[in-house]
């Protein structure tokens, strides 16, 4: 088990060999960076049978490293610990983490900065084991730091689009706010506790803190704070959506499957400080609940296939921020590993399409792909069924009906959250479907599937930049190359299978993640037989009330589609050369086309406009009038004082032997004078 | 032999140097130029003559001799440079030389 420095060590060392080795030609780049995640998911494997088999005394085990710096009290290790939760994490990461590296191999292939993507990739995977496996606070900052910054990198890879730039700039100030939040909780904590070690300041805290009391209180809603920037949580959860700026991939792997459920890690593994400050405990809860509903509403109305993914994710980590609230940490974790199975399965599917369709992401464009792609379509489909926890066998039915069960048992709060989470439940089928039959549906009216050839895209041009990538782009009846379904096929069936590992009991299964979990985190209380079927039936009755009416939006979001692309036809037909360059007035057309109340969920519920109002203006208009405040004037009058000065002087200059003779005589005559009179 | 008032010296020394000037400043000529230029020139000479006699020194002689000297050695160049202007053609004008037309 002391082998465990090696898990981190070695996407750190593909890293280093990736950006020192320029000029690694074709795929070897992708190989030497999912190479070095194979290597650190097999390390973390041995690491698993090493635990698994012999048990370290108090559930953890501390590898320390050596000391990273003191000052005054505060003296942080660099140490690794690991315990049941680290573990979970780290084979999460590790493993969907080497599924997506070699995914990307060839889904990445002719892109610019090919070795670039994997060297960054590296960099996360590395980061996001030094926050997993973090013994202390000020280290698990530092890994919550690097992977905000390779957050931004990736989402601003294709960085020659100002777009993609502002969309990483949003991601990083965004979460921003989140981390010093964090970090100031972490001072807090430091100064009030005099350690920054998680589990002796799990220790101290219980002692020295009564529940309930200001400074837990505090320290746990600072906690928080960092949690929901990087969760992307109500109300700093807007960077998300635009964050799908990234490749497909990086939304698989940062954006759904581990970056975005630190703030759940976070959350779990401080449990003791939010078991101390139950109105915390409650907020968090609370926060989970309402940004499952707004996400879930948000996912519903929109037209970009990735950023319905993108609210899907906020949607789910709702799910484990109200399991968290509601005290069911192991299952928060275990929705964490299921969803993080499906969700980058959804993307990378999502990805292939994409390619296939030559960057076209307006799922109103697509429809008919279940025959051309039927590999896709079956993946996807199973990622699906996970994403709205449909029964029998499917990972996300497990994990997602033990919480909301869990919610029902909560007491008082608990129905109003259990009430807001079936609405969650149902407008997750409703927008999974949605996106299912607009994508893969066969449709009657030509004019939508003629749409994307004939009529180029309103944000064609957006992607323009990276079209031509390999053979297989703009073919979608192209096959799925083998080492590009593998990882697919893999996360499909770890999406069927992911299930059992906390199957539900009433159907004969055995909670084997909570109990591996429960040398962790608190055990949640075993629910009742009987209400728990119940409550299950009634979430699986939701879930498919949700696919008729999913078939019935698709249907109409598909006429409204094709009827505006006849009218857009009609326009380039009558008008003749003068709308040659229809996207514009058409796009414009497309926008007032929209219901008011669809276009309010499509933005997101208008969030991005309250902020740019709230903060954005105030800020701007701050540095405008400070831009002539009395400093800058000082230094302002000196620069025109020079500028007025040599306008002066350098009419003397006239280059006349006599008007130089007689300035000298001038000058000689006035330093007499002076001279006399003093 | 009388001797010259030390006021009515300096006088004459300052009004010599103010003709000296005053042509500098008014004539065009090249060749009138550096006859005023002379004129200034033996104007501090006087002035030195005067003051060495007023107090009884030589340095005000042995100055003379230093500014007698100099003003031949300035007049070499500065006749040999109107010499080659004059043979090139050009016209001793100043104004018209300064003005930047010259080559």
């Amino acid at each position: 088990m002391s082998l465990i420095w090696l898990v981190p060590a070695f996407p750190f060392a593909g890293f280093l060999f990736l950006v020192f080795s320029r000029g690694l030609s074709g795929r070897r780049a992708g190989v030497v960076g999912s190479v070095a995640v194979g290597l650190s998911f097999a390390a973390a494997v041995a690491v698993f049978a090493a635990f698994s088999s012999a048990p370290p005394a108090g559930g953890s085990y501390t590898l320390v490293l050596w000391r990273w710096f003191s000052s005054g009290a505060l003296a942080p290790n660099v140490a690794l610990s690991v315990d049941a939760l680290s573990l979970v994490m780290i084979l999460v990461v590790t493993g969907v983490g080497f599924l997506i590296h070699l995914f990307s191999i060839e889904h990445m292939v002719g892109e610019e900065g090919y070795a670039r993507f994997f060297a960054y990739m590296n960099l996360f995977v590395g980061s996001m084991l030094i926050l997993v496996l973090a013994d202390n606070l000020v280290l698990l900052y530092l890994g919550w730091e690097g992977v905000g910054l390779c957050s931004y990198l990736l989402i601003g890879f294709w960085y020659r689009e100002s777009a993609n730039g502002r969309a990483a700039r949003k991601a990083f100030i965004v979460t921003r706010v989140g981390d010093v939040s964090l970090l100031v909780g972490i001072f807090l904590i430091a100064l009030s506790l005099g350690s920054v070690d998680i589990q002796e300041v799990a220790r101290r805290a219980a002692v020295s803190w009564p529940a309930g009391s200001t400074t837990a209180i505090l320290a746990a809603a600072l906690i928080l704070g960092g949690a929901v920037g990087k969760s992307a949580q109500l109300p700093l959860q807007t960077w998300l959506p635009d964050a799908m700026a990234g490749p497909s991939p990086v939304s698989a792997l940062i954006h759904a499957a581990t970056m975005v459920t630190a703030g759940v890690y976070l959350v779990a593994r401080s449990h003791v400080i939010f078991s101390l400050a139950p109105p915390v405990l409650l907020a968090v809860a609370v926060i989970g609940a309402a940004t499952l509903f707004v996400a879930g509403a948000s996912a519903v109305a929109q037209t970009d296939i990735k950023r319905v993914l993108a609210y899907s994710t906020m949607s789910q980590i709702g799910y484990m921020f109200l399991a968290l609230g509601v005290g069911a940490w192991t299952g928060a974790i275990f929705h964490l590993v299921t969803h993080a199975f499906f969700k980058s399965l959804l993307f990378l599917a999502a990805g292939v399409i994409i390619n296939a369709l030559s960057d076209e992401h307006d799922i109103r464009a697509m429809g008919g792909l279940a025959k051309k792609m039927p590999f896709i379509f079956w993946v996807f489909l199973i990622g699906a069924f996970g994403l709205t926890a449909l029964p029998p066998v499917t990972s996300g039915f497990a994990s997602k009906d033990a919480i909301v069960a869990r919610v029902w048992e909560s007491g008082d709060p608990g129905h109003i959250l259990w009430l807001v989470a079936m609405a969650g439940v149902f407008l997750t089928s409703l927008y999974t479907f949605r996106l299912l039959f607009l994508v893969f549906a066969e449709r009657k009216g030509t004019a939508t599937q003629a749409a994307p050839t004939t009529q180029p895209a309103p944000h064609a041009s957006e992607h323009e930049a990276h079209v031509e990538r390999s053979g297989r782009h703009g073919d979608p009846s192209a096959p799925v190359g083998g080492i590009m379904g593998a990882p697919l096929a893999i996360l499909a069936t770890l999406c069927v299978v992911g299930g059992f590992l906390d199957f539900p009991r009433m159907l004969g299964g055995a909670p084997v993640i909570t109990r591996f979990l429960g040398t962790a985190l608190p055990p949640s209380v075993e629910s009742a037989g009987s209400t728990n079927t119940v409550l299950a039936l009634l979430s699986l009755a939701v879930s498919l009330a949700g696919i008729p009416f999913g078939w019935l939006l698709a249907r109409w979001a598909a006429r409204r589609a094709a009827r505006q692309t006849a009218r857009r036809g009609e326009v380039v037909a009558g008008a003749g050369p003068a709308a040659a360059s229809p996207s514009a007035g058409a796009d414009g057309a497309a926008h007032r086309a929209e219901p008011r109340f669809a276009s309010f969920f499509k933005r997101g519920w208008l969030f991005d406009s309250a902020y740019e109002y709230l903060f954005q203006r105030p800020f701007e208009w701050l540095c405008r009038i400070n831009k002539r405040d009395i400093v800058n004037r000082a230094s302002e009058a000196l620069g025109s004082l020079n500028l007025f000065a040599s306008l002066v002087l350098r009419r003397s200059q006239t280059g006349k032997i006599r008007h130089y003779v007689a300035g000298l005589a001038l000058g000689a005559a006035i330093i007499l004078a002076v001279a006399v009179i003093l | 032999m009388t001797p010259v008032s030390f006021e009515y010296g300096l006088a004459l020394a300052a009004i010599l140097f103010v003709l000296g000037l005053v042509g500098i400043l008014v004539r065009r000529n090249l060749v009138f130029m550096l006859l005023c230029t002379e004129i200034m020139l033996n104007a501090a000479g006087f002035a030195f003559i005067v003051a060495g006699a007023r107090w009884a020194q030589s340095d005000g002689q042995v100055m003379f001799i230093f500014l007698l000297a100099m003003a031949g050695a300035e007049v070499a160049v500065g006749l040999a440079l109107i010499l080659l202007l004059f043979s090139r053609g050009r016209p001793l004008d100043v104004d018209s030389l300064s003005s930047g037309e010259d080559r």
